[in-house]
């Protein structure tokens, strides 16, 4: 991709805002692996460890009490792949982000707005992303943007895996990731917990081997109004 | 985690009887599943008088409360881990968790900010 066409041409720093470690290694690792090879900052705040995961490798490689340790040196390994030296992670607990206080999240998201001030911000859309924590973090993170008011206002992309299914009425953008394909399959691999046996799981079903094919090709997202 | 000895597991049991403990219980199908169902409650505290193990395997156990009780099913494995904690946990044959019971004399940690330093 070169010139005008380039949809990241320009970009000064990309803020994710996510809620699991793995998260980003579907929706979004080859768009940041493309800007941290020009050189962009990239910083990564993610809400929880994923510590409620029911996935604990094949055969079992953690407990409950080991998981969320485990996930976390899984995402320090899947963002040193990617190039990721700032990661931000808030400490919540796996499946509450809906019940913790909307405002002190959003607070706590607004001040890292405040700090990088990012051209474009990735976070979930608050309604159709799988998971009541996506919803949540992406509803903080709306409201974040709104608080810090930062001037210009980053645009905001929401991964659309599922775009397949879910039709809104929203334009899609989509980034080319075929050159870093190798890199996001790499840190997809690092989430070793989570994504082993993958291919079993793959095979049983055609609509997520197709997603999933193409997770690796492109990356789409929902570009919020 | 080993499989689960009901006879080790319940003398286990029986030596936390009467202590004041925290519990973690859990069941779950998965947040990504189509209607799923499940629940988890973290960092309760609990005494209980007596402890059994039922069944052949999966297990089921329960602890009689003062005022109440607590039971688990589809349990499969078991440890006690390094901090002395009591773990068990049932695991489909995809090696996923289905459930989970946990017993220790300190509360579960709720952050991992300092632990993981190594």
């Amino acid at each position: 991709m070169t010139g005008s066409a380039d949809p990241l041409a320009g970009e000064r720093h990309l803020l994710v805002v996510l809620a699991h470690p793995d998260d980003e290694a579907f929706g979004c690792t080859g768009t940041m692996t493309i800007l941290r090879r020009r050189g962009v900052p990239v910083t990564y705040v993610c809400a929880t460890l994923g510590q409620m995961g029911r996935l604990m490798g094949r055969p079992p490689m953690a407990t409950r009490e080991t998981l969320p340790l485990i996930r976390r040196r899984e995402l320090a390994e899947a963002m040193r792949i990617v190039g990721v030296d700032d990661v931000r992670l808030l400490g919540l607990w796996d499946k509450t982000v809906e019940f913790e206080d909307p405002d002190a999240l959003a607070d706590r998201i607004a001040a890292v707005m405040t700090e990088v001030r990012p051209s474009t911000v990735i976070t979930f859309h608050p309604e159709h992303s799988g998971h009541p924590d996506h919803h949540a973090v992406g509803r903080a993170a709306l409201l974040a943007l709104d608080r810090a008011g930062l001037d210009p206002r980053p645009r905001v992309w929401m991964p659309a895996i599922r775009s397949d299914e879910v039709k809104l009425d929203l334009p899609i953008q989509v980034i080319d990731i075929a050159e870093v394909a190798h890199v996001k399959r790499a840190a997809f691999a690092a989430h070793r917990s989570q994504t082993t046996g993958w291919d079993e799981r793959l095979a049983a079903s055609e609509t997520m081997r197709r997603r999933f094919e193409w997770m690796f090709r492109e990356e789409r997202f929902w570009v919020w109004a | 985690m080993q499989p689960i000895d009901p006879a080790a597991l319940k003398e286990r049991l029986e030596q936390m009887a009467g202590e004041p403990l925290y519990l973690h219980l859990e069941t779950t199908m998965g947040a990504y599943t189509k209607n799923t169902y499940g629940a988890f409650a973290r960092n309760v505290q609990v005494r209980y008088l007596r402890a059994g193990v039922g069944g052949s395997g999966p297990y089921r156990v329960g602890l009689r409360l003062p005022d109440g009780w607590v039971v688990a099913e589809g349990l499969t494995h078991w440890e006690v881990d390094d901090r002395g904690r009591l773990l068990m946990a049932g695991h489909d044959d995809e090696g996923r968790l289905t459930v989970a019971l946990e017993l220790s004399r300190d509360p579960f940690p709720m952050s991992f900010t300092e632990e993981d330093q190594a």
